[in-house]
């Protein structure tokens, strides 16, 4: 086991103490923001700087009315169609809209002009406001009053509560949920590719320089690949780890900023003491969210996804350490990734497809048990509460997924990485199992 | 009693033998060379030695005991592929080789200390291995293969790699390592070196052992009864057949001996001169190699 320890510190410092390490922990973490950010600039950018867009419009009915806004402002005229495609090609107007004259019951040849593409948002403005003009027209025709209809439109929102066996009542909301299982499950995934490949290329370099044989001269090839495998493993735990605090930090520190750059007056409102009350009057939303995160169980939530982070991570693992110690150079690992491939998008797919949409589903139920899917596809049931049953079965099997997986990885990496220079295939890696 | 005792030894490769009933003994203090062509069998031994991998059948003893995990820290290897880590500095690799080994944190130090002076390259120890000349990490490969006092040292080529100054101090470690009584296992196709090292030799070819003993019983064996002779000429011709080489009056020529006694042949000489060199001619290692493996193949 002593041995086994040292294997494990010198993976874990060797990679730490790069700078490259150093980099990728402080930079990761700030991408994603950097990348929304400067999107958020640039719309911002255009929004502002872009001259108003005026658009033709020649309605036959006499009847449309598009309100114009910022960006867009709507000119009516009696042209004919010739004349205000003209307009568009000498540039006076952005586009032209034409309405000819419809059926309300069935509206055809509405037709934009435009020299370029018009974009999604527009379109879709283009088309509901139309569409609300004819709906409107057509209520009143049949003698309803539009605006008795708006007066009636309610908004409703469902609060959805679950019921445990105690009673206790707890607040759920499916896209707080959603957006938990979507986030933990994505970076269990990642974890394992990104991880598992480091541990692949470990293993290459200790073949291809040959260390490996003075290694193997002093402990089992078996202890050399758990020690490989855990080393990088808490490589990473240390790297999410120092995301968590620093991720934690800036939102800290960014809240604090746009703090101070609210008007003075709604700074006041938010430091009083009435600020929940406040908050309570103008913004249900938020609160209904503040309900619904208080409703989670953080630890235990935090609890499943270390373990099948660690567990996707060990059984995955293995399976990268047998890969690398069968081949003599990155470039021909290539072959032998369908099987870790394969079972990790299904989980994948599976996550976005079946368990986020219906985490009780029986395809869910089954995903999130088979050990090569689960530390993937159980995260996406992790935050709507899992039967301890559930729970309990995957787990288990989870680490029995984990030990075999172990000891098969382990009879191909004890011949693999003293065999060089021949072409190895799956016939050869299934020899290798069955040798004793 | 022997240091390390081979008993029927024999593994396979799918189809492929790589050992075939092998016996040796290896006694305690001597430099055991072992011989034979690329493929013959030597690399499985040494990791059948080294524990890396396991034998088919037969067995291997260390100092009387079958071998076992406890006996890794007795062993040193230098396998005939060098490795080290690229990206490690000096001293950290040798610390880490040596604690694998056993060695305690602070025993390690010390040991890595020593050696790092003894080969006078303390001024690396920091650099990485990525920075190092070819025989400067050989040099540290070679003290990661003795950091930890073996018993018995294991060396698959040790000289292949070295630039003539740097194989002589080795050659003088191994030596020096010889009189503190550790027990040397060099394996090489260099017949040079065994020459010069060995006390004992086995040969393996083709899976199979073909030879082993003392060097020097073994060069006696196969004496092919030749000497070389030194002669004054006093006038008579020699027979031509003899294939003498003349310089003034002196004639050199190898003599066979052909069922005839040595005695016989000086008497017979003397009638031609004044014998003034008569020496036996004693085969090369490397001959008697060549031979015995060419016997073998044809039997």
């Amino acid at each position: 086991m002593g041995k086994v320890w040292l294997v494990i510190k010198r993976e874990y410092l060797s990679r730490v103490q790069k700078k490259s390490f150093l980099l990728a922990t402080l930079l990761t973490p700030l991408i994603f923001p950097a990348i929304m950010g400067i999107f958020l600039w640039i719309a911002l950018d255009e929004s502002e700087s872009s001259a108003l867009r005026i658009i033709e419009v020649v309605d036959e009915n006499n009847m449309f009315f598009i309100e114009s806004s910022d960006q867009y402002a709507f000119s009516y005229s009696n042209n004919e169609i010739e004349e205000g495609k003209e307009l568009v090609k000498s540039g006076e107007r952005y586009g032209f809209l034409y309405i000819p004259e419809i059926d309300l019951t069935s509206p055809k040849g509405i037709v934009f002009y435009g020299d370029k593409n018009p974009s999604m948002s527009f379109v879709s403005y283009l088309e509901s406001s139309l569409k609300r003009r004819i709906e409107e027209q057509r209520l009143f025709e049949s003698g309803i009053d539009p605006e008795v209809i708006s007066a009636y439109r309610t908004p409703v929102n469902i609060q959805a509560i679950t019921l445990d066996n105690s009673g206790q009542e707890k607040v759920t909301d499916a896209t707080v949920n959603y957006a938990i299982g979507f986030l933990t499950g994505i970076l269990i995934y990642i974890f394992i590719f990104v991880y598992g490949n480091q541990i692949m290329h470990g293993v290459i370099e200790e073949k291809s320089s040959r260390i490996v044989e003075i290694l193997v001269s002093s402990l089992k090839p078996f202890q050399l690949m758990m020690g490989k495998i855990i080393g990088i493993g808490a490589v990473g735990l240390t790297q999410f780890l120092i995301w968590i605090v620093l991720i934690s930090a800036v939102s800290f520190v960014v809240v604090g900023y746009f703090g101070m750059q609210m008007p003075h007056q709604q700074a006041m409102e938010l430091s009083s003491p009435e600020m929940i009350s406040a908050m309570n009057s103008t913004n249900p939303d938020i609160l209904g969210i503040l309900e619904v995160l208080q409703g989670i169980d953080f630890i235990k939530l935090a609890l499943t996804f270390v373990f099948y982070f660690l567990g996707g991570y060990l059984l995955y693992g293995a399976f990268f350490a047998a890969i690398g110690a069968a081949v003599d150079a990155p470039s021909e690992a290539q072959q032998f990734m369908l099987p870790i491939t394969i079972p990790l998008l299904i989980a994948y797919m599976g996550l976005f497809v079946f368990v986020l949409n219906d985490p009780n589903s029986n395809v869910s139920f089954w995903l999130s048990i088979v050990p090569f899917t689960s530390p993937i596809a159980m995260m996406g049931r992790a935050s709507y509460g899992i039967p301890l049953f559930d729970l309990a079965l995957s787990m288990s099997l989870l680490i029995l997924g984990f030990l075999f997986s172990t000891w098969v990885a382990g009879k191909i990496y004890r011949i693999g990485i003293l065999v060089h220079g021949s072409k190895v295939n799956y016939r050869t890696l299934w020899k290798w199992i069955k040798t004793e | 009693m022997e240091l390390l005792e081979i008993k029927n030894l024999s593994k396979v490769y799918g189809k492929n033998k790589a050992l075939s009933h092998v016996d040796l003994n290896i006694p305690k203090g001597v430099i055991y060379g072992l011989l034979g062509p690329n493929g013959a069998g030597k690399t499985t031994l040494i990791r059948i030695i080294n524990q890396i991998i396991e034998a088919d059948s037969g067995t291997v003893e260390f100092k009387g005991e079958r071998l076992n995990p406890k006996h890794i820290s007795y062993i040193g290897y230098l396998p005939e592929e060098r490795g080290l880590y690229k990206k490690m500095k000096v001293w950290d690799q040798l610390i880490y080789f040596a604690r694998l080994k056993g060695l305690s944190g602070t025993k390690a130090v010390e040991k890595v200390r020593f050696w790092l002076d003894k080969l006078d390259i303390s001024t690396w120890k920091d650099k990485r291995i990525d920075d190092l000349s070819k025989g400067m990490a050989q040099k540290v490969q070679f003290i990661s293969t003795i950091i930890h006092e073996p018993e018995l040292l294991i060396l698959d080529e040790p000289f292949s790699g070295f630039d003539p100054m740097n194989a002589e101090i080795i050659k003088n470690e191994i030596l020096e390592l010889k009189e503190k009584g550790i027990t040397i296992m060099l394996s090489t196709h260099r017949m040079e070196s065994v020459e010069l090292l060995c006390d004992h030799v086995a040969m393996i070819n083709k899976s199979k052992k073909i030879l082993d003993g003392k060097l020097v019983e073994i060069k006696q064996t196969f004496r092919p009864n030749q000497y070389k002779v030194k002669l004054i000429s006093n006038g008579c011709r020699l027979p031509e057949e003899l294939n003498f080489t003349e310089n003034g009056n002196l004639l050199e020529f190898n003599l066979k001996l052909n069922g005839s006694t040595t005695n016989a042949c000086l008497e017979n000489l003397m009638q031609y001169g004044e014998v003034v060199g008569f020496s036996e001619t004693l085969p090369s290692i490397e001959e008697i190699f060549i031979q015995q493996v060419k016997a073998n193949t044809n039997g």
